[in-house]
């Protein structure tokens, strides 16, 4: 096993190194900020009620209130801070990370099929173009089906359990699962999608370092669900180019 | 004081096969309570995988069979087992048979001032046919290859692929959907129809309000859940895809079905039902709370319309806010945003309905006891949960958070140190009622505090972990680094979930000794307005003595110029 870093996770949230994630983490932060001082404010107030209204001799209970103020203000305040939190934060955030997509053209394009328990990554190779996947020429030595006679599949690169990106450059995974739904999940990157079969779903993002991190599988899939645990390592341009050419399939003989 | 004036029935036609609102109501919470501590029993098994992964279970581990541990430990198909049916049982087998079963069965009839429910005939059915549900359920334990284990939520393609333990699940499912449709139009027609005289909608206890909206979400969410049901059990055993997308590949073979379905269909069947379900958990525990707190504040519930209006609008917005849970299957930002806007506009009732709840202490006379602790602890509890379901419904945060322990936490501090506590609370409060004698004080507040510590214990550090990135359902979550490093909380979650199972046996051993030897109880121990206190203690065979006439609100404490602090809704006159 690859050697990783303990100080990448702990107790919070994860170290990010993705581009977009700092505004998640932002939105994460604000919202707890606001819990924690809600939940502050109303226990303050519930633990004064019950003491100062505790039953005692001579006490007795009122049964016309005035009514209270505070609440409508702090309704609409709550509903104002949730509008706040759609427009200023969810919105975009979401827009950007769905709609936003790099352009083809700079961006680093991988697929990754998901099946019962690993993650097959496809590299377009040299070509720039995909292979096609066969579902009946899937056999574990072929996890993707390709057929090499094709001249596009010729120079694609098929890595399991193993995705490796450039830093600093757009990266859109298409994501389709052969089987269940799983769920691709890097939590350095701030990016979780399902991968359901019968779909293709794009996901694009940018790591801002290098390092060895890992990819999860958030979506229960079967008795391997725990261990489809898979290598996300981020590399300088270099490094990258080097271990494609490593796992670049060899010319015949 | 009590006063039996059932005919002579056979023994099984009085107390097993009875048409009466009170012993089916009886049978649902025996019932339910036992399917919640077997339920309990699954987890506490899980609990020991997860805080230490792959080493063999203490004595206990021999007595399993070897197609569930090898030399005591657990294989992770039964894990899945286990984390399937604890959510199936706790939620389908265990809390809405007590919130709407057990005690919308014994309470609604009572409140409302009626001598049974509308249709008693089918009240008994309702509960055998929950009964059945509830068997397949369990049996399926003892299929070779065991019970379902595509979790709870039960999402094709893995569960149309899955073992036998799957069917028995679907078949399990549309039996206990059967019952609650039974039950909830039930519910609804007594309480239209057989209203006592004066009892107008507003003077209706909230209780009352949240059992009827409650139904309605069953009557109205359960049919697509059923007809999904059976669409699955047709993909499994008919050879239809209602849900099987074409061209899957399963452990290299090419699966041979005839295709063109499409999974997420599945979902959103599915969460069309499991959403509203999250506010039949939750309507019926805030009834019970505001009873309690009401009799235990001496004191009327504050914002009584706005709780009304609050908690039908909350059920009507139920309805819009399914697709919240599916975020991340690759939808629209059109569609994402429309379910973001609603998910914060459903929290704002919910806000209304916390915030009157704990205004109500406000100028109170609060009296400490058992129930009363139970339903307190609900309002700080339920706002934990309420407020960290405001990450999830925004897709934002929700990307990192989505099927982390962060969820987990977020729904159980919903149901579990939420409804759970106000179960408790009412079956505190009116066991009086039911048996004729009181559960003994003392151990009902050991009960609670020993629970209330140790519960949060449990779901407290699930935050952190969810925030690590842990995701749910994982047989050994040390297999990710990212697990490892929180891996010490799952010690602690363990050892809180086995010490909340000892809090238990104050419970359950005050829970039975009382039934015989408790305080004796008055017709009124509580000192409490609402009609059910009208009746003998335990009421007879059509509950009242004389047919109740209502002449007030249901929370009428501490009225100015009355000479007691409660005035009864069936007293004519101040008295």
């Amino acid at each position: 096993m690859r050697a990783m870093n303990n100080n990448y996770y702990g107790f919070g949230l994860p170290i990010d190194i993705s581009t977009h994630g700092a505004a998640i983490d932002r939105l994460i932060i604000i919202l707890h900020i606001f819990m924690v001082a809600l939940f502050i404010g109303w226990g303050i107030f519930m633990i004064y009620s019950l003491i100062k209204f505790r039953a005692r001799p001579g006490h007795k209970a009122t049964y016309h209130l005035n009514h209270f103020k505070a609440p409508t203000y702090l309704e609409l305040f709550v509903a104002l801070f949730e509008a706040v939190l759609l427009v200023g934060f969810s919105f975009p955030i979401v827009n950007q990370f769905v709609n936003a997509k790099p352009d083809e053209s700079t961006a680093l394009k991988v697929r990754v099929v998901a099946e019962q328990f690993a993650w097959n990554v496809h590299y377009a190779g040299k070509d720039g173009i995909f292979g096609a996947s066969k579902p009946e020429l899937m056999k574990p030595g072929n996890p993707l089906g390709l057929d090499r006679s094709q001249e596009a599949a010729k120079d694609d690169i098929v890595a399991i359990n193993q995705l490796h990106i450039p830093v600093h450059k757009p990266v859109i995974v298409e994501l389709s699962s052969k089987d269940v739904i799983h769920s691709f999940f890097l939590p350095v990157m701030r990016v979780k999608q399902d991968t359901v079969p019968g779909q293709k779903i794009p996901v694009w993002f940018e790591a801002t370092q290098t390092g060895n991190f890992e990819i999860a599988c958030a979506q229960l899939c079967g008795l391997g669900h725990y261990r489809m645990r898979g290598f996300f390592t981020v590399d300088t341009q270099e490094d990258f180019d080097t271990w494609l050419d490593q796992m670049a399939p060899k010319p015949e003989v | 004081m009590s006063s039996d004036h059932s005919h002579d029935l056979p023994f099984w036609k009085k107390y097993i096969f009875s048409t009466d609102h009170k012993v089916v109501g009886i049978q649902y919470t025996v019932t339910g309570l036992l399917f919640l501590f077997f339920g309990f029993c699954l987890m506490m098994l899980m609990r020991w995988q997860l805080a230490f992964p792959s080493q063999p279970l203490p004595w206990l581990g021999q007595f399993f069979h070897e197609k569930t541990m090898v030399s005591g430990i657990m294989l992770p198909e039964f894990y899945n087992q286990l984390g399937a049916m604890h959510g199936t049982i706790m939620i389908f087998l265990g809390v809405v048979p007590l919130a709407v079963g057990g005690f919308g069965n014994y309470l609604v009839p009572l409140q409302v001032g009626a001598p049974d429910m509308a249709f008693p005939k089918l009240n008994m059915m309702s509960y055998w046919v929950y009964f059945i549900g509830g068997v397949i359920m369990f049996c399926s334990f003892f299929l070779p290859d065991g019970s379902a284990q595509s979790g709870w939520t039960s999402y094709p393609p893995l569960s149309v692929i899955a073992n036998q333990g799957q069917t028995f699940w679907l078949i399990g499912m549309v039996f206990l959907i059967t019952s609650s449709l039974l039950g909830s139009i039930n519910i609804i027609v007594t309480i239209v129809h057989l209203r006592a005289e004066g009892l107008t909608f507003f003077r209706f206890p909230f209780f009352i309000w949240s059992q009827l909206v409650t139904s309605f979400l069953l009557v109205l969410a359960f049919p697509p859940l059923e007809a999904a049901g059976i669409l699955q059990l047709m993909d499994r055993v008919a050879g239809t895809s209602f849900f099987m997308p074409s061209g899957l590949v399963v452990s290299g073979q090419v699966l041979q079905a005839s295709g063109g379905g499409n999974p997420l269909l599945w979902q959103h069947l599915f969460w069309f039902l499991a959403h509203p379900e999250v506010y039949v958990l939750i309507l019926p525990a805030m009834g019970i709370v505001a009873e309690i707190m009401a009799c235990n504040t001496r004191k009327p519930i504050y914002g009584y319309k706005m709780l009304v209006y609050s908690a039908i609008f909350l059920g009507f917005m139920s309805f819009l806010v399914w697709a919240h849970h599916m975020f991340l299957t690759g939808m629209s930002t059109k569609m994402s945003s429309f379910f973001q806007i609603t998910t914060m506009i459903i929290s704002i009732p919910s806000v209304i309905i916390l915030t009157a709840l704990v205004l109500s202490l406000w100028g109170g006379s609060i009296r400490f006891t058992t129930p009363m602790l139970f339903a307190i602890a609900f309002l700080p509890m339920f706002g934990i949960g309420g407020l960290t379901g405001l990450p999830l419904g925004l897709t934002a945060a929700d990307l990192h958070l989505h099927d982390t322990y962060y969820v987990i936490g977020h729904f159980h501090y919903v149901v579990a140190p939420g409804t759970i506590f106000a179960l408790f609370a009412g079956v505190y409060h009116w066991f009086p009622k039911v048996t004729g004698r009181k559960m003994s004080e003392f151990w009902g507040k050991v009960h609670f505090w020993l629970s209330f510590i140790f519960i949060n214990g449990i779901f407290m550090p699930m935050f952190s972990m969810g925030l690590a990135g842990v995701s749910r359902r994982l047989y050994d979550p040390t297999q990710y680094a990212h697990g490892l490093a929180v891996q010490p909380l799952n010690v602690v979650i363990s050892y809180s979930a086995w010490l909340l199972a000892l809090a238990q046996i104050p419970f359950i051993l005050n829970f039975f000794i009382s039934i015989f030897a408790g305080k004796k109880a008055t017709d009124n121990p509580w000192e409490a307005t609402t009609l059910e206190w009208a009746t003998p203690t335990p009421p007879g065979h059509g509950n009242f003595l004389t047919e109740p006439k209502v002449y007030r609100g249901p929370y009428e404490y501490s009225v100015p110029g009355a000479q007691h602090d409660f005035s009864p809704q069936h007293l004519e006159g101040i008295n």
